[in-house]
């Protein structure tokens, strides 16, 4: 495969070694000289000293032609529009993958296009989480042509939500409860219906109150 | 209306009071409290500290409620993505971004964003004044006059318009 990595930082660099190793081909594009002279004086020839948010110097790395492009840099802004312009410059047939440093802007860049993610922090925080007792959020996916996006919402036990039905949650404006999904079956989500721990809810809601739906389950 | 400006630059400052001054109401953003600094006197406007292009900052400030929104910090891809959230997630219909990269500009014009450059926007400026081409920036010369005497006579009343 050829991968085309957009900043050569600690991830990128790491990436692209092990990509090398694994037998790829790579170009990692990094705009600071110096930076880019190191990575170059470790893995060779497979380094363009350029920024990698402008299109010009994305064809010049061979976006057109790469099976994957990732961008990585630590800035989600920057990362987002990479993906994007790598979007427009190299056609639909690539991957096009951001990091997010954020989690919560996952959802933000499935929204705006770009469906491949990757989160540190939700990766570190799922390792954890196997350790302790407390309930899962997901936003799954954004609901095309709307602001609304689907979330899953699992209920721990010391969850505020836990034990309590449905009516008397405080939800945000516009969220609903599609279903509970409970010992593999769906159970309407309405009224008097009693949330249990592991249960786990599904929620259609506008993305702007993501914060206060989390809030209204979780406390 | 309702106006929601990111950055608060000379540009968003500037922008943020003559708005403000008119009867909008105008709230500013921006993660530097210094640059709140670079609000004309007596600006009628709110101030909040945080990143414009964070969905939770978005909503704390009513990015929901605003008629118009304008990203208008020093980092174009910042000032994309805070757009972008603002029409795609907030559902804001005036949208405009600063894009000093004029090739980003153009393409996410297409994508519905409105967005200028300052890069091209004085280029063609500036041809068109060494040319004595007077009528491409006949208007935009007197208004910018005017707002800069009145800004200059707002921080030194005493002495008047200056000396021409």
């Amino acid at each position: 495969m050829y991968v085309v990595v957009a900043g050569g930082g600690e991830v990128g660099f790491h990436l692209a070694k092990a990509l090398i190793e694994a037998g790829h081909e790579v170009m990692v594009i990094e705009s600071d000289r110096r930076r880019a002279q190191w990575i170059e004086e470790q893995l060779g020839s497979v380094v363009l000293n350029a920024p990698a948010d402008e299109g010009r110097y994305q064809l010049e790395a061979g976006c057109q032609r790469a099976d994957a492009v990732i961008a990585v840099t630590g800035e989600d802004a920057k990362n987002l529009v990479i993906c994007q312009l790598a979007r427009y410059n190299c056609g639909p047939l690539g991957r096009v993958i951001a990091r997010v440093n954020d989690p919560k802007n996952e959802i933000v860049f499935k929204t705006l296009g770009i469906q491949e993610t990757v989160s540190s922090t939700r990766v570190l925080m799922s390792v954890i989480e196997q350790e302790l007792p407390v309930g899962g959020f997901l936003p799954l996916m954004p609901l095309t042509g709307s602001q609304l996006e689907l979330i899953e919402a699992e209920i721990a036990p010391g969850s505020p939500a836990a034990g309590k039905p449905v009516r008397s949650l405080k939800l945000p404006d516009g969220a609903l409860i599609g279903g509970i999904v409970r010992g593999g079956k769906i159970v309407p989500g309405v009224g008097e219906a009693t949330l249990q721990p592991g249960d786990r809810v599904i929620v259609f809601a506008p993305t702007a109150v993501e914060a206060d739906l989390r809030s209204a389950l979780f406390g | 209306m309702n106006v929601l400006i990111v950055g608060c630059g000379r540009v968003g400052a500037t922008l943020a009071g003559l708005l403000g001054d008119e009867g909008h109401q105008v709230t500013v953003v921006d993660t530097d409290k210094a640059a709140f600094a670079h609000l004309p006197l007596g600006s009628k406007v709110v101030t909040y500290l945080g990143n414009g292009a964070d969905l939770d900052v978005l909503r704390n400030v009513g990015a929901d409620k605003a008629d118009w929104f304008l990203a208008l910090t020093q980092g174009d891809n910042r000032n994309l993505m805070a757009a972008q959230i603002a029409k795609e997630i907030f559902g804001v219909k005036r949208v405009i971004a600063k894009s000093n990269d004029p090739i980003r500009a153009e393409i996410y014009r297409g994508k519905g964003i409105e967005t200028f450059s300052r890069t091209t926007i004085l280029a063609v400026l500036l041809r068109a004044m060494l040319r004595q081409e007077t009528e491409v920036g006949e208007v935009l010369m007197r208004r910018t006059l005017e707002l800069e005497q009145r800004l200059a006579g707002e921080y030194a009343p005493d002495r008047g318009p200056a000396q021409r």
